[in-house]
């Protein structure tokens, strides 16, 4: 037994109670970790539940069978059927006729005009297009399925109260009528929203939708990945393999690593003072969204295609080297070959990236209300990020539902790319 | 438009240089190829060079000059009345002439009409002697380097050359983009400090950056003081930390030390979610579901908690940030080498023992500075501040109460029909410059306490 | 064996400080360690001997029981520390390694202050009632150790700064302060140079006054030098054990003789 002079020995009862003590905080520690994850996985949770829950009604969309008469008359173009006449109709006035028809008893001008509030402001120009694709429905009259108005989707979907008399309703007691009465007769039913996903954007909930934000978005990423992938990879490739080990070449990774720390809006301020102003590029265009959001992901280019050229081992370059190969050779036909899995993920996740960027575009201007679908990378548009934006901003109940559901389009998007990459990881994974 | 079409032609030519090259070069040698010194390709590339760069480079000059050209073309052949005017009203004039130019927007004078006739034509005729001499250049190039073909001719090292020096200035980007943001910064605060001045933005206490237009104009204070933003910021990225601190170093001791690996296989990328969900959704799901939760329990405890409240906004920060501090702290807590574990181990210490005083404390410094890179992320958040905290500047150290944060005025500041050049929009260039500065410096720090940390252990 | 070395070894029993029958360890389907009976007697130094992967290190960190930190680690048969079985389901592994204690083969000295470096033990032990008796300690542990006189001047500074020898003693030292009563020592000199290596080899001599010593080494001289008992393990299998003098100059195994007389290993 070793000597312990000075030093008493605490007594047995005394170390097993200090030892049950270490062991609880042992246990307490533990517990703190789980507590930890299963907090932070708990918020992923509530928040992938809260947007999906309200996003997936706005898949859906209410419609109204009315009768429409396309009565010359009513329309204002009287024998006139040449095309422009027919555009310039007055198909307001037909669906508000038709409805005075079909609900007889409505009287008084307040009375009618909550009436009209059933169907879509914009509901004419469903008409608009039928005529125009079929001339001869005029003088007929014709069942036709309308958007209804944006308060009785809601309605209809439970997100506003149906109880008349009950405080603070949108919906008068009468329209809150006429919509049990629409029910008992069949004419209105919920359908899939194919405005969400054809449509530009809109002041009107029901009108509202991605399709101009999606192109946009495609356009600018197009825009970026054309400027930044060949110069990612030629940065990549320069610092990796050809570049000396000199002070300028420190100078050139430190500029990059603190590039990639940089807050997102500095980007779409440099935007805004070079692009916009030096250049004179045209506002709210994708070009220019692009351009900022290259900039932004040239970093992670650069730093995955490193990583990825470094993975691949010496040998095979002295191997071609040996065989009379020049540098630029050996790079082209064996490095970039081996690593170019590697730089395509990086690639993937940055472009990933780029797409769930905001701020930069909100100070190039991508912020205006745009709502026809860009033709061009050089027409104003608006990208996914920034409609999920301007939408949450609107007071409209309904537009909570459809923000949430342009969450779930970009969501998608992102859950699309991110799975590409990991696929593109684990097929080409090499173990040297 | 006519651009496009240009560079498509020059992308046929110079495909067509390419064939000529590399047929030319099989020709010289007799169809006998190994007698060339360079594979027949690089020929092609040679030539194709030869006919696109001098065209390429033209093209690019005149695209970098041609704002400026137009702009002294137009400003010289306005009426001299309108030539007196002071910079900001001439601004705006060429702007109209612009725009009246480019998109047809109506003219509001005669004078502005006329100018941008002379805007068109002048950018027309540009366009087209550019467009002429380019093609020129890239047909003598292409007959050009034709003719040196020969079986001797070095032409992989000429064409490895140009590609070096692409190379090069490909690398060069990245310090154009950061001279680029310097510059653009530092030009506009300057401006901005000559409308206000430094002082004053610095450790003033009032924002309500209002300027007037005319000068008699009531309620025209202006006030650039910028201190109630950075106590703002550093407030609701104090509550963010809070946060992400401890879920994140808890999360990442346990799934480095104690999890199994099959659960830190599934829990690991789960984490990393929350990384790759776009702020904007953060702040929608912060505005619609955490703000009013917060302003609920805040009136049933008797609280009055704002509808933009820090804390709402702090703490879905921090839940965003969670996975930064966690990955960073699970890889410096891993590198910990596992002999000193054993040494704890050996003595007779429990795991938390061992964790809490031996790993971690080795971890330390490395964890430190993974903290500092998350406060620079915090700070530099900008998505998530704008959509669920507030707007008005508020000097408080209360996170029931709502602030705002040098990233909201940002885009508050630019987001909108501004003109350019009020101190108002510039002020927004101020608060970038300081953003900037300061989240470079975090970074720096940060990088090298990460640096010397790594030294230790490799 | 014969009968009269069982006869030997029944009396060896009653000196043994650990005791080993039929131990085996299994690394998942590998079967690392074959039937080990062995007695390590107290207050003495034993030697385990052999050449690479024969399972000596395996053995050892069988007696403090740190390849319970190996996962798909199995280890069969029984191990007694002075005759409690040291694998029961009952006995806290903490309290074990307390009382055996380890010194590993490259210095691990913590990144903390030399006398937080040996105060850790105490600490966590609660072995210590105030300050002062935290100091007496750390300054005896360190002065049995052959360290105290270098570095009593700077007690505050890293540990990971001294020299190679003297982080070894230093890791000694740690291991001394909590009182164990085996020390287990796993080919502590391989990573010193030569003058380091015999003052440690000085300082296991002087140790074994107060504590019994297992030492894990490569170098058959080391072993001649240091220890009163030697086994030599071949292949997992303990092949011979004996006194020190009577293995190295007399081997009853032709494996020991082969190792010994330099065969092969």
């Amino acid at each position: 037994m070793a000597e312990n002079s000075s030093l008493v020995r605490s007594t047995p009862a005394a170390m097993a109670a200090r030892l049950k003590r270490r062991y609880a905080a042992e246990t307490r520690f533990r517990l703190a970790g789980i507590t930890a994850i299963a907090l932070a996985l708990g918020f992923l949770a509530t928040l992938i539940f809260t947007i999906f829950s309200n996003g997936l009604t706005a898949f859906v969309q209410t419609s109204v069978k009315v009768e429409v008469a396309f009565d010359p008359e009513v329309l204002g173009i009287g024998n006139d059927r040449s095309p422009d006449a027919l555009a310039g109709a007055n198909y307001g006035q037909v669906i508000k006729e038709s409805l005075y028809k079909q609900f007889p008893t409505v009287e008084g001008r307040s009375e009618r005009r909550e009436l009209v509030g059933l169907v879509s402001s914009g509901a004419d120009i469903t008409l608009r297009k039928m005529l125009a694709a079929n001339p001869a429905l005029i003088g007929t009259t014709q069942s036709v399925w309308l958007i209804a108005g944006d308060d009785i989707d809601m309605a209809m979907k439970g997100h506003i109260s149906r109880t008349p008399g009950a405080d603070g309703n949108r919906l008068t007691d009468r329209q809150l009528g006429w919509i049990g009465d629409l029910e008992r007769q069949g004419a209105i039913r919920k359908g899939f929203n194919t405005t969400l996903f054809t449509t530009g954007d809109s002041r009107e909930p029901e009108l509202a939708g991605l399709w101009g934000a999606v192109v946009g978005s495609f356009f600018s990423l197009s825009i970026t990945l054309i400027v930044c992938f060949p110069l990612g990879v030629a940065t990549a490739v320069y610092l990796e393999e050809f570049a000396p080990k000199n002070k300028w070449t420190d100078i050139i990774e430190v500029n990059i690593n603190n590039l990639a720390a940089v807050p997102s809006v500095v980007f779409g301020l440099l935007g805004l003072a070079i692009f916009l102003n030096f250049f004179g590029m045209p506002r709210s265009a994708p070009l220019v969204g692009g351009l900022v959001l290259a900039l932004i992901s040239l970093p992670t280019i650069i730093i995955a295609g490193r990583a990825a050229l470094k993975a691949v081992p010496p040998s095979i370059r002295e191997a071609a080297l040996g065989l009379g190969a020049s540098k630029q050779q050996m790079v082209t036909d064996h490095v970039l070959p081996l690593a170019m899995p590697g730089i395509l993920t990086g690639t993937i996740l940055g472009m990933a990236h780029a797409l769930g960027e905001t701020a930069p575009l909100l100070m190039i201007g991508m912020v205006a209300f745009i709502v026809d679908i860009p033709a061009s990378p050089m027409d104003p548009a608006a990208v996914l990020p920034v409609q999920v934006y301007l939408w949450a901003d609107s007071p409209e109940r309904a537009f909570v539902e459809r923000t949430s559901a342009a969450i779930m389009v970009l969501l998608f998007f992102l859950g699309m790319m991110n799975l590409a990459a990991i696929l593109l990881r684990k097929k080409f994974e090499r173990r040297w | 438009m006519q651009l496009l079409i240009l560079m498509v032609v020059l992308l046929a030519l110079t495909t067509f240089g390419f064939r000529l090259g590399r047929g030319r070069a099989i020709a010289a040698s007799g169809n006998n190829p190994r007698l060339l010194h360079s594979l027949p390709r690089y020929h092609g590339y040679y030539v194709a060079l030869w006919s696109g760069l001098p065209a390429l480079f033209l093209i690019a000059a005149w695209l970098m000059l041609e704002p400026s050209l137009l702009h002294s073309a137009v400003m010289s052949a306005l009426p001299a009345d309108l030539q007196g005017l002071s910079e900001e009203r001439l601004a705006l004039v060429y702007n109209e002439v612009r725009n009246v130019a480019r998109y047809g927007h109506v003219p509001s004078t005669d004078a502005v009409g006329q100018a941008a006739a002379g805007y068109i034509g002048v950018r027309d005729t540009v366009f087209l002697s550019v467009a002429a001499l380019a093609l020129a250049l890239a047909v003598a190039g292409l007959a050009f380097a034709r003719k040196r073909i020969e079986v001797e001719l070095r032409a992989r090292n000429r064409v490895e050359s140009v590609v070096k020096v692409f190379l090069v200035l490909a690398s060069l980007a990245a310090i154009f983009t950061t001279i680029g943001i310097v510059l653009s910064l530092l030009f506009e605060s300057l401006r901005f400090f000559q409308a206000v001045s430094i002082f004053e933005f610095l450790f003033g206490t009032q924002w309500s950056p209002q300027m007037a237009i005319r000068s008699d104009q009531v309620g025209s204070s202006g006030a650039f003081g910028a201190i109630p933003l950075f106590t703002g910021t550093l407030l609701i990225s104090g509550i963010a930390m809070l946060v992400a601190v401890p879920l994140g170093l808890l999360s990442a001791i346990y799934m480095s030390e104690y999890a199994a690996p099959k659960f830190r296989s599934v829990v690991k990328p789960l984490l990393e979610i929350l990384a790759g969900i776009p702020t904007v959704v953060y702040g929608f799901f912060a505005a619609l579901t955490v703000a009013p939760f917060f302003r609920e329990i805040g009136a049933s405890m008797g609280l009055s908690v704002a509808s933009e409240s820090a804390l709402a906004a702090g703490m879905v920060m921090g839940i965003m940030i969670i996975p930064f501090v966690s990955s960073l702290s699970d890889d410096v807590i891993t590198a910990v080498p596992n002999s000193l574990r054993e040494g704890s181990y050996g003595l007779g210490a429990t795991k938390s023992e061992t964790i809490k005083q031996v790993v971690l404390p080795a971890a330390l410094p490395g964890i430190v500075g993974g903290v500092l890179l998350a406060v620079s992320r915090a700070i530099g958040e900008t998505m998530i501040v704008v959509m669920a905290a507030g707007l008005a500047a508020n000097l408080t150290a209360n996170p029931l109460e709502a602030v705002t944060t040098v990233t909201t005025q940002i885009v508050t500041l630019l987001v909108g029909d501004q003109e350019f050049d009020s101190p108002k929009t510039l002020a927004a260039f101020a608060l970038g410059l300081v953003l900037f500065t300061v989240t470079l410096a975090l970074n720096v720090v940060a990088l090298s306490i990460v640096n010397k940390y790594r030294e230790k252990y490799d | 064996m014969t009968a009269q070395t069982a006869a030997a070894s029944l009396a060896d029993r009653r000196l043994a400080k650990v005791s080993s029958r039929d131990v085996n360890v299994f690394y998942g389907e590998k079967h690392a360690l074959k039937h080990v009976d062995l007695d390590i007697r107290a207050n003495e130094v034993t030697a385990l001997i052999g050449p690479s992967g024969c399972g000596k290190s395996t053995y050892l960190r069988c007696i403090n029981r740190m390849n319970d930190l190996i996962e798909n680690c199995q280890v069969t048969g029984s191990l007694s520390l002075d005759g409690d079985d040291v694998y029961d389901k009952k006995v806290d592994v903490v309290q074990l390694r307390a009382r055996v204690g380890m010194v590993f083969q490259k210095p691990n000295p913590f990144p903390k202050s030399i006398y937080d470096n040996v105060a850790y033990g105490p600490r966590i032990h609660g072995m210590a009632r105030d300050q002062a008796e935290l100091d007496e300690v750390v300054m005896s542990s360190l002065e049995r150790a052959g360290l105290l006189a270098e570095v009593k001047d700077r007690l505050e500074e890293p540990g990971t700064g001294l020299s190679g020898g003297q982080q070894q003693r230093l890791c000694i030292a740690r291991a001394i302060a909590v009182s164990p009563e085996v020390i287990l020592m796993d080919e502590p000199c391989s990573a010193l140079d030569p003058i380091a290596t015999a003052k440690v080899e000085e300082l296991i001599d002087e140790l074994r006054e107060n504590f019994t010593i297992v030492i894990v080494t490569h170098s058959m001289q080391q072993a001649a030098r240091v220890s009163q008992r030697t086994a030599f393990f071949h292949l997992g299998e303990l092949v011979e054990v004996g006194d020190t003098e009577q293995i190295f100059t007399n081997p009853q195994h032709p494996l020991t003789q082969g190792y010994i007389t330099g065969r092969f290993g």
